[in-house]
């Protein structure tokens, strides 16, 4: 395949690498240096995909960021990637792309049959058309209109690549390597500010590589390329391509998206795909240029029309003509110089401008070249379906109404220029109030806001001079205001072509009989008529208006048809454009990868992994390990083909009939040291703490101020003024901010410290009738007598030479101990536990035996400590002093909190005796009762109890307290279960508890 | 992202703070008598404020210290921090 529109000689591309690549299925050929958009164009490729809508045929319209047409499907090293516009994508050897929203193909597609049903189509088509009868939406309208459109299909498989996330600081940020960003950058760097320069193509100079001016006696390019030479070499200045600034947020922090690997084959070992900058900027320079906007006449979205700037790029950095036969639409002197590099190329335009009589150098400069221009002309409609193949133009009229007679001249492309759009977007984000600026019919960043400056085109400067003058000046101020240099350049001469005003005209007039589409928005099939059926139908507000003809919405948002849309609504509203506004520029700027926003987070990395140091052991001995919070937990020990119902029963047997072990190193402790100690414990806890001895731990439960249970836990006195809380597992990060909260700013006068241990201890819970034996042997020179340790006794151990601290604490109501060891000696302590314990019997168990064993004896936990509850909810009213003050006391009094039918905790079995009732299932009188059946409460935890083998719940029930005996029904509508029950006392094992005390 | 100065550590991002309220909301002192208005309005009654806002932030992934900040609510603009324990003027 030859490239028959390249140009021999010429562009930026390295004509010594060729690449191959496949669009469509085809094998193509093109250079490195190339974008998809211009290796196609290279090989005369126009039809790229169809359009949103009406699945009109689709060409390029830009060479970047501002294309609405050519968004492919991208093939990649064994990865698809849709939403990726040929104009960005860099070409790599053996690159695959598709079309998108064709079906069958882009030549022949059945959807184009909405183009002859258009009609059909206007403006709030989907709101009016597909509102009745409603329950067709899910099952018809919705699957069909989401077969027929869309812009490629998002992989369904793992994204193998890496996505980084970085962090950096700097004194000044510069969003794009244009004049304005390369002097502004070179100024500040020599004043020594720590710089970061960003453009989002992978070359730097912007404007520079395709305007024809000198600078310093070189180039632009050249000057360019000198300037970017020197900052790389400069230890305080970041330079980066392919980086697009996409977001500027509070504070002057601007997020920023590095496509590392994207222009490669495949991705580098140890690189990541992109990386996302998070940059917190002392100044920020917005150099972001603009963008040429088209002007608006008959089929305007045929391909072959495309930006009059586009056709320049595509010609000076590419080598490649868009088409032999261009015409050149303008209402600038923009256009001239795309003619002038067509005519330079052996190529002939035509110029049309829509001004009566300009003059200006570069108007000059075309007609010596004897360029054909025709001055009051304007392109009525371009004629061709899949691609441009001739034009009709006619004469207008000085009031821009009155077409003269149609002629039908041949060409191949149409180059549209109708003026410059500075990209505000970034300086509006920052919370900059923009303002119209009528010279140039455009909006332009006002008063800043935040520590930003916009200058040059993004300014609305369209002078070189003006702009280099304006933005070396401001990186030398900014950066003399943060490094105190005053380092002086030299601002070098400017040679440019001077221009002329350009013509307030936007949209050419229909002829009298013809109704052709006329389009704002490229990207969703926006044309003139869906605007004025909005506004016909009441929309005012701009905001209305976007949002019901989808103009500026989509993947490009607008880039190229805001400000057409604002011309067309103040037309027709007969106001000024700065009356009707512009819609909120919100971010991203352009499309970023969802990879990129998530970066390393995800799998196992979306969260950290705790372990305990007993981990390997648990491991090794078979354990099946559950989410705790973000601690991995056993949460049983497999043995051969155990499941987990019959392990954890085997294991919370052993427990009731022998002895067992249970790492409980997740729970939160909280070391509290100070004279006031007892104090803070006092107004945390709802239970009394002045008179706890030394050696004594107490159960204790927190409220929050609202009245709601916050936590419980044991804490115990380690000595006079030093206390160990231990919190639950999922509370403990809270429970520490709570405390620091209450020390901090509203106790400040309480002597007290308090800090976190969890990591720092290492915790095996010892549970069962034969745990005292088996104490005694770990720790032969203690007296762990019923005695020397009785229940909530504490004392320190020697556990062969380590030092241990040991609670006679309970969670599973038999006699039980926690045993805490700094949490290097966790393995050491575990090992000897198990081997000491054989002869017991002992078994290791996990946190589903661990349920079981509190469910059964009415032991509260998360399930229903579930910050819905008050104590009396849980049973603990017992716990609640009624003579000191606390935190939460005072909300205990509300009358939902004091009412006699008060929902409380009881215990659940189901009459048969066999059925398991589900978790959240809900409790009713009648389970026959029409929807919505009332609810009495809901089953908060279930378990197997070992002790009685049947199942045994724990539930939540208004006026649990009188309802003991009673017979109802477990709902479940997720499980489909309905099943009868009775309800019983929570404290279904032992309610005396005798066995802890034993 | 916010940009926080904490007055114990310095200029820090808004991701090592967790946020905590009204500043100004002040705990009925211990042991007394309060209404039942009076509890409403410290546990659960707050004002929407736009505009200057003085809140409590705690230095979470930092120092650990509560803090007060003087932020404006719809610009987010922070004016003065101040610690736990200094008196805001």
């Amino acid at each position: 395949m030859t490239q028959a529109f390249r140009i021999e000689n010429g562009g930026l591309i390295n004509r010594d690498k060729k690449l191959s690549f496949k669009f469509n299925g085809k094998t193509y050929f093109g250079y490195e240096g190339d974008t998809l958009a211009s290796a196609l164009l290279a090989n005369g490729v126009h039809l790229v995909g169809r359009s949103f809508k009406y699945h009109r045929p689709r060409g390029f319209f830009g060479a970047g960021v501002d294309e609405p047409y050519a968004v492919v499907q991208l093939y990649r090293n064994g990865e698809t990637e849709p939403n990726i516009k040929a104009t960005e994508q860099e070409l790599f050897d053996g690159l695959e792309a598709k079309s998108v929203n064709c079906w069958p193909s882009v030549n022949f597609d059945i959807g184009a049959i909405n183009n002859f049903l258009k009609i059909f189509l206007p403006a709030g088509f989907y709101y009016k058309t597909f509102m009745w009868p409603k329950s067709f939406w899910y099952r018809i309208y919705e699957p069909f209109i989401r077969k027929a459109a869309g812009l490629g299909v998002a992989s369904t498989k793992h994204d193998k690549e890496r996505y980084e996330h970085k962090y950096e600081y700097c004194d000044l940020l510069i969003a794009g390597s244009g004049p304005s960003g390369l002097a502004g950058a070179y100024a500040a760097a020599k004043n020594g500010a720590k710089v970061i320069l960003a453009e989002d193509k992978p070359r730097f100079g912007g404007s520079l590589l395709t305007s024809d001016v000198n600078i310093g006696n070189q180039s632009g390019k050249d000057w360019a390329e000198g300037i970017i030479a020197e900052l790389k070499t400069m230890p305080n200045v970041v330079v980066k391509n392919r980086s697009q600034i996409f977001g500027y947020y509070d504070h002057n922090m601007l997020v920023m998206s590095e496509k590392v690997s994207d222009h490669l084959p495949s991705t580098k070992k140890y690189h990541p795909n992109k990386r996302l900058w998070y940059i917190r900027a002392k100044e920020v320079l917005i150099s972001s240029g603009s963008i040429e906007r088209p002007i608006v006449f008959g089929n305007n979205d045929t391909p072959g029309v495309m930006l009059s700037s586009a056709a320049k790029e595509y010609l000076k950095v590419y080598g490649v003509l868009v088409g032999r036969k261009p015409l050149v639409f303008t209402n600038n002197d923009s256009g001239y110089e795309t003619a002038i590099e067509f005519k330079k190329h052996g190529v002939d335009p035509v110029v049309l401008d829509s001004r009566k009589n300009p003059e200006s150098e570069i108007i000059d400069e075309a007609k010596n070249l004897g360029i054909n221009i025709k001055n009051s002309y304007v392109v009525v409609a371009a004629q061709g379906y899949k691609k441009v193949k001739s034009a009709d133009i006619a004469s207008i009229s000085e009031d821009k109404k009155q077409l003269g007679k149609i002629e039908n001249i041949q060409c191949d492309c149409i180059c549209v220029s109708g003026f410059w759009t500075p990209t505000i977007h970034l300086a509006s984000q920052s919370g900059n109030k923009t303002k119209f600026k009528e010279e140039i019919d455009a909006f332009v960043p006002g008063q800043s806001k935040q520590n930003e400056i916009t200058l040059g085109a993004a300014n609305g400067v369209f002078s070189l001079e003006e702009t280099l003058k304006t933005s070396f000046t401001a990186g030398s101020e900014l950066s003399k205001k943060i490094t105190e240099n005053d380092n002086k350049v030299a601002i070098p001469n400017v040679v440019e072509k001077k221009s002329s005003q350009h013509d307030k005209f936007w949209c050419v007039p229909l002829p009298k009989g013809k109704n052709y589409k006329r389009f704002l928005d490229f990207q969703n099939d926006v044309a003139v008529s869906d605007v004025e059926i909005a506004l016909r139908e009441g929309y005012r507000s701009i905001e209305h208006v976007k949002r019901y003809t989808t103009l500026g919405m989509a993947t490009d948002q607008g880039k190229t048809s805001n400000l057409n849309g604002l011309q067309l609504v103040s037309e027709i509203e007969n106001k000024v454009v700065p009356a009707v506004g512009h819609t909120t520029f919100r971010p991203p700027y352009t499309p970023v990868s969802i990879g990129a926003i998530v970066g390393r987070e995800v799998g196992k990395h979306s969260k950290p992994t705790r372990k305990s140091p007993m981990h390997s052991w648990h491991e090794k001995n078979n354990a099946v390990f559950v989410d705790a919070g973000v601690w991995l937990r056993p949460r049983y020990y497999k043995r051969g083909n155990e499941n987990l119902f019959e392990g954890s029963k085997r294991e919370a047997k052993n427990v009731r009939t022998n002895v067992g072990v249970c790492d409980v190193t997740t729970l939160g402790k909280i070391d509290i040291k100070g004279p006031d100690a007892a104090e803070l414990l006092n107004r945390v806890y709802t239970n009394a703490w002045l008179k706890l001895p030394v050696g004594k731990a107490r159960y204790g439960v927190m409220l929050r101020e609202d009245g709601i249970v916050m936590d419980d836990g044991t804490t115990t006195r380690i000595s006079e003024n030093h206390y160990h809380m231990t919190t639950t597992t999922a509370q403990a990060a809270n429970v520490l901010s709570h405390l620091e909260y209450y020390l901090q700013l509203v106790w400040p006068e309480l002597n007290v410290n308090v800090v976190s241990t969890t990591e720092q201890w290492a915790g095996a819970a010892i549970a069962g009738p034969k745990s005292r034996d088996l104490l005694q042997k770990l720790f032969p020179n203690s007296d762990v007598s019923n005695e020397g340790l009785p229940f909530m006794g504490y004392m320190e151990g020697d556990l062969f030479g380590v030092k241990a601290r040991i609670f006679r604490i309970s969670f599973s109501g038999e006699l039980a101990y926690e045993v805490n060891v700094e949490s290097d000696y966790g393995n050491f302590m575990w090992e000897k536990i198990m081997e000491i314990g054989e002869e017991f019997k002992i078994q290791p168990y996990g946190t589903e035996a661990l349920s079981t064993l509190r469910i059964e004896m009415g032991h509260v936990a998360g399930s229903e400590l579930d910050g819905r509850t008050i104590p009396f909810d849980n049973a603990l009213e017992g716990l609640v002093s009624k003579k000191k003050d606390f935190i939460g006391k005072r909300s205990l009094q509300r009358s939902a909190f004091i009412a006699e039918d008060r929902q409380r905790i009881v215990g659940v079995v189901p009459l048969d005796k066999q059925t398991s009732i589900p978790e959240g299932s809900h409790l009713v009188k009648d389970d026959k009762a029409p929807l919505p059946n009332p609810k009495l409460g809901h089953i908060s935890a279930s378990c197997w109890s070992v002790e009685y083998d049947n199942p045994f719940s724990l539930a939540i029930l208004k006026d649990g307290k009188n309802m003991i005996g009673q017979k109802l029904f477990a709902m479940s509508p997720l499980k489909n279960k309905v099943i009868p029950v009775e309800i019983v006392s929570s404290h279904y094992v032992d309610p005396k508890g005798e066995r802890v005390r034993s | 992202m916010l940009y926080i100065n904490c007055p114990h550590c310095g200029m820090r991002s808004q991701n090592e703070f967790s946020y905590g309220g009204d500043a100004s909301v002040k705990r009925p002192e211990l042991n007394k008598e309060v209404s039942d208005q009076e509890w409403d309005n410290f546990v659960y009654n707050r004002k929407s404020l736009r505009g200057k806002h003085l809140e409590l932030w705690q230095h979470i992934s930092g120092c650990r210290q509560w803090i007060k900040v003087e932020r404006d609510t719809a610009t987010h603009e922070i004016f003065r921090t101040f610690k736990a324990d200094e008196e805001v003027a």
